[in-house]
């Protein structure tokens, strides 16, 4: 046992240094270059490493290859998603006044067309005498969702860890998903996306949702590849009031980044809800209540409308 | 007195070469295909976005155009296979015709569901990737089995036709003799030969009737399927299939009146055959009325929230006008036209007919159309123009070159194939001099 594993540890050594001799890292030139290869030596800065099986080991600086990023997941396993855990989403209507960072940040991270929204922030009002507040949309991520149930070719799928993903290299664009969507929730992409090259040239990911493609289906994806990395949503982050709150159902925990709640605690103390629950989709989106709220709500397009029939008059 | 009777109703019936009305007829109908493809090619290179769908009205005329397609390809089925199971003789000349309109129409109900899709590139998806759960792929199954059956149905009773022609070269001309010799020569009318053929169209006959309802209450279901008010309806598959054979007796009624003034049929689509099909239309209408009555009525006497902006919306609001206009030239109108003996004459008839399909067409737009519009959560953070549908003349160009596809192929199977059986009318002849 003690032999293979020092072997092991030997091969991992080796196949790093082989590496780093391959493609070394140097200031002045492009690391990715093949012309870099040749320009190592040894620094004589040691730099501690953990090894793969946990054991501290010392990697002349110089020989350290710069990753890019994490390779993209395959398609296989995106469409799997990550084993153990339960993603959930909590949107405390008392906090949110429409400032839409979240859908501004949702449209830069997904390069979405102008006009296009995967996230939507409603201005609510139930009944005449009911009090009117805002509600953010994103995808439910039902956990039975109709949308996978009447997609004809598997291009809309529900992961292990419950979120919906759309394989953009598969959709055909029959547009079933969005007559069943009761959260209207899905986007077309009516015309081809707008996007520099080098985006529109990437592979695309059912993770990232990256590049957008025409004649398919978008729609929030919960941010699935900021998940796998242990990083929130962008919507999340972006929000400047801690509106929206994520987290595992597992762990259960749900964080905004500031604060952190134990979910079902949350969920008890504040009476949180799911959206149209008489209709069976078992959302992964959680609404607390519009109560002692941070803000009073202020319809701006409403103002505004107001003044311009002022002027009119 | 018999031969000469045969040969007066081979003369008759053989195909004839288009007149100067039939030449402009077929110009104007490729015309406006040709301009429909164009439209489709600008669709191609730009995608979607030429028609007017936007998120909200996903679906357009595309989609009603496909559903009154499968709606009138129903007809084949009942002139053909319920008329001929219940031994109703009356219906011998109109089951060719009955069966050209089934076959043409579910072809190009396959094409127009093409023409809806994003990526028509990716169709094989469907057959890589399909997945029995969801209604698209019974959609596929039940129309693909619907096509082929109707096929069979339209070729059976055409073989000793074959035959007939062939032994009339001289005055069918020589342009199509090979296609009937290829089509047809195996046949040579023997005993044994007869006794298949007989019953092959019995099996046919019987085995169409359950596809025919398939096809169009899974049609049914891709809108019932969804949560949507005016969609979520246990009522819509009978709501499909009775609107359907409505649509479909409709277009027999116009298609009888044409062929029997461009050919000159008087003698065998006769003013018995507009009454009997006027009394079925009066019928249908009144069974159509029914489900809609079923339809509309029931949840109007609740409204319900999410209802009641839908219904709304159809009886006073802003799709009142084409609601009451499909209402009344579907069902009212016909109904009243076709109730007296009077309106049971050909012309009358075929004005009640134009009618029933014209107010289908429209009828088919608002099941559509409307519910989209009216989505749980109130339509917010779009543009201007996501809000509203009305088609783009791409949609309309399209659209209407699917229609006058449908027609062409009507046209040119008539002029190549009797469009009256000739053997069955021989038959019904002879036995009707035994008698």
């Amino acid at each position: 046992m003690n032999t293979n594993d020092t072997s092991r540890r030997d091969f991992i050594v080796t196949g790093l240094l082989a590496g780093a001799t391959l493609t070394g890292c140097s200031s002045r030139h492009n690391p990715f270059d093949n012309e870099a290869n040749t320009m190592i030596r040894p620094s004589g800065k040691m730099v501690k490493l953990l090894s793969v099986n946990g054991e501290v080991i010392e990697v002349d600086e110089a020989f350290l290859k710069p990753v890019p990023d994490l390779p993209p997941v395959s398609n296989t396993e995106a469409r799997i998603g990550i084993p153990g855990k339960k993603f959930v989403m909590v949107i405390d209507l008392s906090r949110c006044k429409s400032v839409k960072a979240c859908q501004t940040a949702c449209n830069h991270a997904h390069d979405l067309n102008p006009g296009e929204n995967w996230i939507k922030v409603y201005p609510m009002q139930d009944a005449e005498h009911t009090a009117p507040y805002w509600e953010p949309t994103t995808c439910m991520h039902c956990d039975e969702p109709p949308c996978v149930k009447v997609c004809p070719v598997d291009a809309t799928f529900k992961r292990e860890d419950g979120i919906v993903l759309i394989d953009s290299d598969r959709c055909i664009g029959c547009r079933f998903c969005m007559a069943a969507c009761p959260y209207s929730t899905r986007v077309f992409n009516w015309e081809a996306p707008q996007l520099p090259k080098e985006i529109a040239e990437k592979p695309y990911s059912c993770e990232t949702s990256v590049p957008q493609k025409i004649g398919t289906v978008g729609k929030c994806d919960f941010c699935a590849d900021m998940t796998r990395k242990g990083e929130l949503p962008h919507c999340v982050s972006a929000c400047p009031n801690g509106v929206f709150f994520f987290g595992d159902m597992v762990e259960d925990t749900v964080t905004n980044g500031a604060e952190t709640f134990r979910f079902s605690d949350l969920i008890r103390d504040k009476a949180g809800y799911r959206l149209m629950e008489d209709l069976g989709t078992k959302p992964s989106v959680y609404y607390l209540p519009p109560v002692n709220r941070n803000f009073p709500f202020e319809n701006k397009d409403d103002q505004q409308e107001e003044k311009k029939e002022e002027i009119k008059s | 007195m018999e031969i000469l009777a045969r040969q007066k109703i081979i003369r008759d019936l053989l195909p004839k070469k288009f007149g100067w009305k039939g030449k402009i007829w077929v110009a104007v109908l490729i015309l406006i295909c040709m301009i429909g493809i164009f439209a489709y090619i600008r669709q191609l290179s730009s995608g979607l976005i030429v028609t007017s769908m936007r998120d909200y009205a996903s679906w357009g005329i595309y989609i009603s155009n496909f559903v009154f397609f499968v709606a009138i390809s129903l007809v084949g089925s009942l002139i053909t296979a319920v008329l001929r199971l219940t031994n109703v003789h009356w219906s011998t000349p109109l089951t060719r015709i009955a069966e050209i309109i089934a076959v043409s129409a579910i072809t190009f109900a396959s094409i127009i569901i093409i023409v809806d899709m994003g990526r028509p590139d990716r169709f094989y998806n469907l057959f890589l990737h399909g997945r029995l759960q969801s209604p698209i792929i019974w959609d596929v199954i039940v129309i693909t089995t619907y096509f082929f059956i109707s096929l069979l149905l339209l070729y059976f009773p055409l073989l000793p036709d074959f035959n007939i022609m062939l032994q009339a070269k001289k005055e069918a001309g020589n342009r199509f003799n090979k296609m009937y010799a290829f089509l047809g020569s195996f046949w040579k009318n023997t005993p044994k030969q007869k006794k298949i053929s007989r019953r092959s169209i019995n099996i046919l006959s019987i085995t169409i009737i359950p596809v025919a309802f398939a096809i169009h209450t899974v049609t049914s279901w891709l809108f019932a399927t969804t949560y949507r008010p005016g969609w979520d309806s246990t009522n819509f598959g009978a709501y499909f299939i009775s609107g359907a054979f409505l649509v479909g007796a409709g277009a027999v009624l116009v298609a009888m009146y044409v062929f029997r003034r461009a050919y000159e049929l008087e003698k065998y689509i006769t003013i018995d055959n507009f009454d009997r099909m006027g009394k079925i239309v009066v019928m249908l209408a009144l069974v159509y009325l029914y489900f809609n009555v079923n339809e509309f009525l029931v949840p109007a006497f609740k409204m319900k929230k999410t209802d009641a902006d839908h219904l709304l919306g159809l009886f006073t609001g802003e799709y009142s006008g084409v609601f009451w206009f499909a209402i009344s030239t579907s069902m009212f109108l016909p109904i009243l036209i076709l109730i007296n003996r009077k309106g049971r004459k050909p012309f009358p008839a075929f004005i009640a007919g134009t009618l029933v399909v014209v107010g289908s067409w429209f009828k088919r737009y608002l099941i559509v159309t409307p519910t989209l519009l009216h989505p749980f959560l109130p339509m917010h953070d779009v543009p201007e123009s996501y809000r509203h549908y009305f088609p783009s003349w791409e949609e309309w160009a399209i659209a209407a070159g699917s229609l006058a596809g449908m027609v062409l192929i009507i046209t040119i199977f008539a002029r190549i194939f009797p469009i009256i059986p000739i053997q069955e009318t021989i038959e019904e002849t002879e036995k009707h001099e035994k008698v």
